[in-house]
């Protein structure tokens, strides 16, 4: 029996080994860093319209950005789709992104965007903070970001320092107060979360809903797709945000990019193309992405605080830059 | 011949032990095969000692030695040490229930204990971390992993107990030892080698888990290791991290090998392969079939029951993904030609190390077994490897992904390949050879029906494995497939309850055939042996 498996399994190897097979239109490679719920919906909507097919493989934006810059000239992915800009950044950097089409870039506002014109805004998220009303009063939660280190909430906060969206939020608090406070301010939230620290802001929000954490900093987006999932009747949390434009209150941009060495160019401009038409926009602002769509006129309709009402504070897209400086801090505080 | 036939058979001699022993093969051919096992095997190793130097020693001082890296320390051995004795001591126990008693239903019970080693850790830490909350930490995560692993030392153990020879212990009690020190001596002691040989594994997997601890929220060096790589744009640090999991296992390695000793056990020829007389329950039968049943409603009720829960509790369907047949088609494409070559790479090296015992072969065959200690580290070798080197070859392809797999679980291969050759008589193939067969042919139609079993066993074990595997998986893992593990994955990690737990079952479902098989050898080794004769 053994025998016959062995003789029989590298023909099976060989027949599952390839990937989806390219249709009429041909197709590109997406790394798709940004959540399945608004990349899924997005590529069935460009796979309807061009009839290019669109393989999709999706990890955390961070590695797919290091699986890029591993891979260099012979990288088998045409589009990069991340969460946050600054894993884009990195790779504008590293000089491997191609310059994102001039029609492309027009359609969203330029602070959203590649300040080198080499990646397009796409959608944009806010951070909030998530808590348990059985657990904490709103009253009682922290309205400023450097209160997250304030001792009273011991045991109360739940964190994830392996989270890409946490970096921004690092990045602001270094800018605004510098390197040592922002230092001391990890410091105090290592301590406060003890051993709630999660792996993603999925599992925090979760965590806080279920009750196990009092509350943590989460991206809005996170608590409706978990109303969505779960149904409102499973759900035990709220959010609310920072006083308006506290370093903590972080808007951030997520953005794809061309690679410079993508052999399928015209297709894969095409892609991002889609991504920010006013029919992929209207695809996120419909969709369980809950994010918001950028383009002008486009607004999302989900039940969320209407994007122009937000009051984020104003840090920008280079000053977010390419999160180096937020993982080194959160190294020496000992988080990462 | 029906075992009762076989039971009947005049007594034989004894095997003697010896060390210069002829296998079927010739030494060189066992030691080349051996040799290039390892070095492939190394290739992982030799990659991560090249980033590390390569990141300076600077670099690598500062990432080892601050004060992360203590607690992580901390958490690690504590988590290793006391998971690893509660496997053992449930591992034993459930195996001479199963395999030396008349408790009822034991090839159920057999076949029930072994299926929490396809339920995939991470599963098993939902399962749980859905029920309640306080499964976390510290706690939670003994619970879990000890739930999970246990059939790493049950199942080898259990197949040292069913082959091991009958007239050591009933020597031993006719010369007026008592039950329990018999069990403690001879039984135990028959058994050693299977024991310290799993209770290996479930520490080096101590050492390497990530999904699950992640879930629970327990820190240790591997869950760092990973943070690390998907962070901070920086694989030099990683695998600077990883040195010291790799010297954690170097540890472990010498301790099992110091504990293991120069014993070989052995037992007399296949002729006295007879049915061992079971130990009678009594009165303690209905007690034993409760500890059993809860027993197995914590491993398989709880993992099974979250998933059916979350099924029924249903909620919307938000994610695409690709089908449940899909998906299982690769997870079977991908997992089985792995198991096989696992299988494959492993028999050389076993029998150089059981049949020419020296310290260079021991040495060979324990460095074989760093590798589970670096899981992640494999797989991002093997990507690295191949886009530095080769020029992108063979990335992201299945063959690479396959491969992976046949390093990553050679280890469980190892050991289960291993303890059918410790007991497989030399003397066959001795007579076999007297009577002027070639060696390849004595290979063949002695050796490796002797070994049948644990062959079987070790593609069990690998398979098993492989569908389970996810952390590799999600690396390697050719663009536009998903594997029933990735595909779970990408559903609970986005809080997909509802459509992650059908994949969930499929898993756990699939994982029932091999278990199935592994039994069906098991219960065919005596007629065999003898068949070989």
């Amino acid at each position: 029996m053994l025998l016959a498996v062995a003789v029989a399994l590298p023909a099976l190897v060989l027949a599952a080994s390839g990937g989806a097979a390219p249709a009429g239109g041909g197709s590109i490679t997406l790394y798709n860093g940004q959540h399945e719920q608004t990349t899924d919906s997005l590529v069935t909507g460009f796979e309807k319209a061009t009839g290019i097919t669109v393989n999709v493989r999706s990890d955390d934006e961070d590695t797919l950005a290091d699986e890029i810059v591993l891979e260099g000239s012979h990288s088998p992915a045409d589009v990069i789709y991340t969460e946050n800009s600054p894993a884009l950044e990195y790779l504008q950097e590293k000089g491997l992104l191609a310059p994102v089409d001039g029609s492309t870039l027009a359609q969203t506002p330029s602070k959203y965007n590649s300040p080198q014109d080499d990646w397009v805004g796409i959608s944009a998220r806010v951070s909030v903070l998530i808590y348990n009303p059985s657990l904490i009063t709103k009253s009682e939660l922290p309205t400023h970001v450097l209160q997250l280190a304030d001792p009273r909430y011991k045991g109360k906060l739940a964190f994830a320092a392996g989270e890409t969206d946490f970096q921004p939020i690092v990045t602001s608090v270094a800018r605004t107060y510098g390197q040592a406070a922002a230092l001391k301010w990890l410091e105090g939230i290592k301590s406060n979360a003890g051993s709630h620290v999660y792996p993603d802001n999925e599992t925090i929000a979760d965590e806080v809903n279920r009750g196990a954490a009092a509350f943590g900093v989460v991206n809005q987006y996170y608590w409706y797709r978990m109303e969505a999932e779960l149904g409102s009747g499973h759900i035990h949390s709220k959010i609310t945000y920072f006083a308006p434009r506290d370093p903590g209150y972080v808007l951030g941009i997520s953005g794809a990019a061309v690679l410079k060495s993508s052999r399928n160019q015209a297709a894969a401009q095409k892609f991002l193309a889609f991504m920010v038409s006013r029919q992929g926009q209207e695809i996120i602002a419909h969709s369980i992405s809950f994010e918001y769509p950028i383009a002008d006129g486009v607004k999302t309709a989900a039940p969320e605080a209407p994007f122009d009402e937000l009051e984020p504070n104003g840090i920008t897209i280079p000053e977010l830059g390419d999160g180096s400086a937020a993982i080194a801090l959160l190294r020496k505080a000992g988080l990462l | 011949m029906t075992p009762a036939a076989i039971v009947e058979q005049p007594t034989p001699r004894a095997t003697v032990p010896r060390v210069a022993a002829r296998a079927g093969l010739r030494p060189w051919v066992l030691v080349g095969a051996s040799t290039v096992v390892a070095i492939v095997l190394a290739l992982p190793l030799v990659f991560l000692l090249i980033e590390a130097y390569g990141s300076g020693l600077t670099t690598v001082w500062h990432l080892i030695f601050r004060s992360l890296t203590a607690t992580l320390l901390w958490n690690t051995v504590q988590l290793t040490a006391v998971v690893t004795v509660l496997c053992a001591v449930i591992g034993i126990a459930a195996a001479w229930f199963v395999e030396r008693t008349d408790l009822p239903g034991r090839r159920l019970w057999g076949a029930l204990l072994v299926i929490p080693l396809a339920i995939p850790d991470f599963v098993v830490s939902f399962g749980w971390a859905s029920l309640s909350t306080s499964v976390a930490g510290f706690r939670g995560a003994v619970l879990v992993m000890t739930l999970a692993v246990y059939p790493l030392i049950y199942l080898p153990v259990a197949a040292s107990f069913r082959n091991a020879d009958p007239g050591q212990e009933e020597a031993a009690r006719s010369l007026g030892v008592g039950r329990l020190k018999t069990f403690w001596r001879i039984t135990l002691g028959q058994a050693r080698g299977a024991i310290l040989g799993g209770c290996l594994l479930v520490a080096l997997i101590m050492l390497s888990e990530y999904g699950a601890f992640e879930i629970l929220g327990y820190q240790t060096f591997t869950t760092e290791i990973f943070t690390e790589f998907n962070i901070a744009f920086n694989v030099q640090a990683a695998a600077a991290l990883s040195l010291v999991l790799v010297a954690l296992s170097l540890l472990v390695l010498t301790g099992e090998t110091a504990a293991r000793g120069r014993v070989r056990v052995s037992r007399a020829g296949p002729l006295s392969q007879r049915r061992i007389p079971p130990h009678r329950l009594g009165h303690l039968t209905v007690p034993v079939l409760a500890g059993f049943t809860v027993f197995v409603g914590l491993t398989l009720g709880v993992p099974i029951g979250a998933s059916v829960y979350w099924m029924l509790e249903g909620g919307r369907a938000l994610l695409s993904g690709v089908s449940l047949l899909s998906a299982l088609w690769h997870t079977a494409a991908y997992s089985a030609p792995a198991a096989v070559l696992a299988t494959v790479m492993a028999l050389p090296v076993a029998l150089l190390a059981i049949r020419y015992p020296g310290r260079a072969h021991q040495v060979l065959e324990r460095s074989t077994y760093l590798v589970l200690a670096m899981p992640s580290l494999i797989a991002f070798a093997f990507s690295y490897f191949s886009e530095r080197y080769v020029n992108g070859f063979g990335y992201q392809t299945a063959p690479m992904l396959v491969l992976a797999y046949a390093i990553l679980f050679f280890p469980l291969a190892l050991v289960a390949v291993r303890a059918s050759v410790a007991q497989a008589p030399v003397s066959l193939e001795e007579v076999a050879r007297s009577l002027g067969r070639r060696q390849l042919i004595v290979f063949c139609r002695v050796t490796l029906p002797l070994l049948a079993p644990g062959l079987a066993a070790a593609f069990c074990l690998v398979f098993l494995s492989a569908v389970t595997e996810l952390t590799a998986t999600l690396i390697l893992i050719p663009t536009g497939v998903q594997t029933l593990s990735t595909q779970f994955w990408a559903y609970e990690t986005n809080l997909s309850y509802a459509q992650a737990a059908p994949f969930a079952l499929v898993i756990i479902a699939i994982a029932a055939v091999p278990s199935y098989i592994l039994g069906r050898f098991f219960d065919g080794l005596p007629s065999r042996a003898v068949v070989a004769t």
